[in-house]
């Protein structure tokens, strides 16, 4: 499978999503810069890093939803190719509209760096299949603005559609009914706060994260 | 010619800054205050005859986000 990581000015952990997605499946990924505005022909997944693009100048995520790629992501989304996006990946898809609602400085204002119990809400999608459903999973969170708001109608559409494919088990930002994760209607876009590419191998202490890459590989492949 | 936008985050909005600010005010004594809000103020200088209605799309394209903020436009006179 033909991937892409999107890599803009203040990413910091592109590198780390590279490494995952390639232990994975075999294939490095095309790291692709910001200013480009096509996807290499045939990438079949699409993945947006975590860290600080543009400084999270105006607000986290809100000019990188703007670049260039972005348009190429959001029409590679609109034909169903699989996009993930990581913390200010998550930040993005939600600037950008390809994912509803926004996120907010933490309830408790402090950055949150640890790992996380997360409640598998919905193992049947293309990014949870390795998982079973209700599992509770632990993966590192590390984020300033990681409180997911959006109206009481979203929310509950949200949870009717069985959207929300990850929740908190714990308290950690303030988040509306704990949501750590939601998918796109059409089960195609993931973003979630916490960063399933720092928990893949022994060395990380944690191997949570490696089965939402390898159940993506599985189901896309 | 310059103008100010104002963005506000929209009634009911948990606002954790605004509550921190409020905390802190109430550190230093002041017990008056009821509740805070915090926003942003956004100055563009702009060419002569821009429209409101493109001060009011760079608004929902950039300057705010809707889902959670409101904004309001103040045209300045130039001094």
């Amino acid at each position: 499978m033909k991937s892409a990581v999107i890599v803009f000015p203040g990413s910091n952990c592109d590198r780390d999503l590279k490494v995952a997605i390639e232990m994975v499946t075999g294939h490095a990924p095309e790291m692709v810069w910001h200013k480009d505005s096509e996807l290499p022909a045939g990438t079949g997944l699409v993945a947006i890093p975590g860290g600080f693009s543009y400084g999270d100048y105006l607000r986290s995520g809100a000019m990188a939803a703007r670049s260039p790629i972005m348009r190429a992501v959001s029409e590679a989304a609109g034909r169903g190719v699989p996009v993930l996006g990581i913390c200010n990946g998550f930040q993005m898809l939600t600037e950008a509209g390809l994912l509803p609602g926004a996120l907010m400085r933490n309830a408790g204002l402090s950055f949150v760096s640890r790992p996380v119990s997360l409640t598998v809400e919905n193992a049947q999608s293309l990014f949870t299949a390795r998982y079973k459903q209700g599992e509770v999973i632990s993966i590192p969170v590390a984020h300033h603005d990681g409180n997911y708001q959006a109206d009481g109608e979203t929310l509950d559409r949200l949870e009717g559609e069985g959207r929300i494919a990850f929740r908190y088990a714990e308290s950690v930002n303030g988040s509306a009914r704990d949501i750590a994760g939601i998918i796109n209607d059409a089960g195609n876009v993931l973003g979630m706060m916490p960063h399933p590419e720092r928990a893949m191998e022994p060395a990380h202490g944690n191997l949570d994260g490696r089965r939402l890459f390898e159940g993506l590989l599985e189901t896309v492949a | 010619m310059k103008a100010r936008v104002f963005v506000t985050l929209k009634p009911g909005v948990l606002d954790p800054q605004g509550k921190a600010i409020h905390h802190a005010l109430e550190g230093l004594g002041f017990a008056g205050v009821q509740d805070v809000r915090a926003g942003k103020l956004i100055e563009l200088d702009l060419a002569e005859g821009t429209s409101d209605e493109e001060i009011a799309d760079m608004c929902r394209k950039l300057l705010a986000n809707t889902v959670i903020e409101n904004f309001r436009i103040e045209r300045l006179q130039d001094a």
